[in-house]
């Protein structure tokens, strides 16, 4: 199975990647673009254990080195057809 | 006696060398030594003080200080540090501490997300640590920046200001704090923290490079943070 994860700056934490690629995409003439924030996609296959169990490891995962919890939140999908 | 910093040398550490030569030739009279210290080390060896030195550690994967703080070394670093020992954080060396939870808060993109290399100013305040104490409080020295990930950030800024964690600020040539003399971001034009003890300290600013006048215009006031190491180590001038 493979374990998803999506490392994001939590709300409040200013985002100056996001702003840039915001200014951008308003240049690029696209109307209606909010606020935009960029993170990180983390991938991880997991061998011979059950959802829930891989569930667990990788929110311990995500305390320990994913995701700085000062600065970032973190959210987790467990695909189990992969 | 003389007194032996620790330098710890990760994969990708680029100021390692440059913090050798400060503890080691600039300060020989004054009875100081440095070590090269491996980062797959378990045990530091007979060293009084640490110093975590800049650089790409680990190539900054994940985030800067992600995986070094992981390092083999840093468990007997933290046992060093919670024993009172003196630590030093430069620059990744300060994102390295953060990460490892030996400092408090994070280090994040520049506001204007600019690698920025130039001197700064920054004034000295706070608790006193073995890093500081000799420098008179409200004293701004010069020292230069080089970093893209330097944006200092705190959940809970006001606890860390009120215990007077906040060891360097940055300030412009006069020693104003402004927003103009702020070249990251940071909050509070913060530069430099210390640990609730005091005795860990972490800045963004390379001290190191400036501790010989002869070297481009940085002037010699960064030597002031290892002299004053020094003398709380209690070796006579």
């Amino acid at each position: 199975m493979k374990a998803k994860i999506y490392v994001t700056l939590k709300s409040g934490v200013l985002d100056p990647q996001g702003q840039a690629v915001g200014r951008t995409l308003a240049k690029l003439g696209f109307d209606g673009v909010g606020e935009v924030r960029i993170g990180k996609y983390v991938e991880i296959d997991m061998h011979g254990q059950d959802a829930g169990k891989a569930r667990t490891e990788v929110a311990k995962m995500c305390e320990e080195l994913i995701a700085n919890t000062v600065i970032e939140n973190y959210r987790i999908e467990i695909d189990e057809a992969k | 006696m003389a007194r032996t910093f620790g330098v710890i040398r990760f994969p990708g550490s680029n100021c390692d060398e440059d913090a050798l030569h400060v503890v080691q030739n600039v300060l020989a009279e004054q009875q100081s030594q440095g070590r090269l210290l491996w980062h797959k080390d378990s045990k530091l060896g007979d060293v009084d003080a640490l110093i975590v030195p800049g650089g790409f550690s680990y190539g900054d994967y994940l985030r800067a200080g992600a995986m070094a703080a992981h390092a083999p070394i840093m468990q007997a670093v933290k046992e060093f540090a919670s024993a009172g020992g003196p630590v030093l954080g430069i620059c990744n060396g300060f994102q390295i501490l953060c990460e490892a939870g030996l400092l408090e808060g994070s280090l994040a993109r520049n506001v204007g997300l600019r690698f920025v290399c130039k001197d700064v100013y920054c004034r000295v305040e706070g608790k006193p640590t073995p890093f500081t104490r000799d420098i008179p409080a409200g004293r701004h020295i010069k020292m230069s920046i080089a970093h893209a990930e330097g944006r200092y950030v705190h959940p809970d800024i006001e606890r860390l200001e009120g215990e007077a964690q906040v060891v360097f600020r940055y300030c412009d040539a006069d020693g104003g704090v402004s927003e103009a003399s702020n070249p990251n971001g940071s909050v509070n034009n913060i530069a430099g923290v210390c640990n609730a003890m005091g005795n860990v300290v972490g800045l963004m600013p390379h001290p190191e490079r400036a501790c010989e006048s002869i070297l481009g215009g940085g002037g010699d006031e960064g030597l002031s943070l290892f002299v004053s190491a020094l003398n709380t180590l209690g070796v006579a001038q």
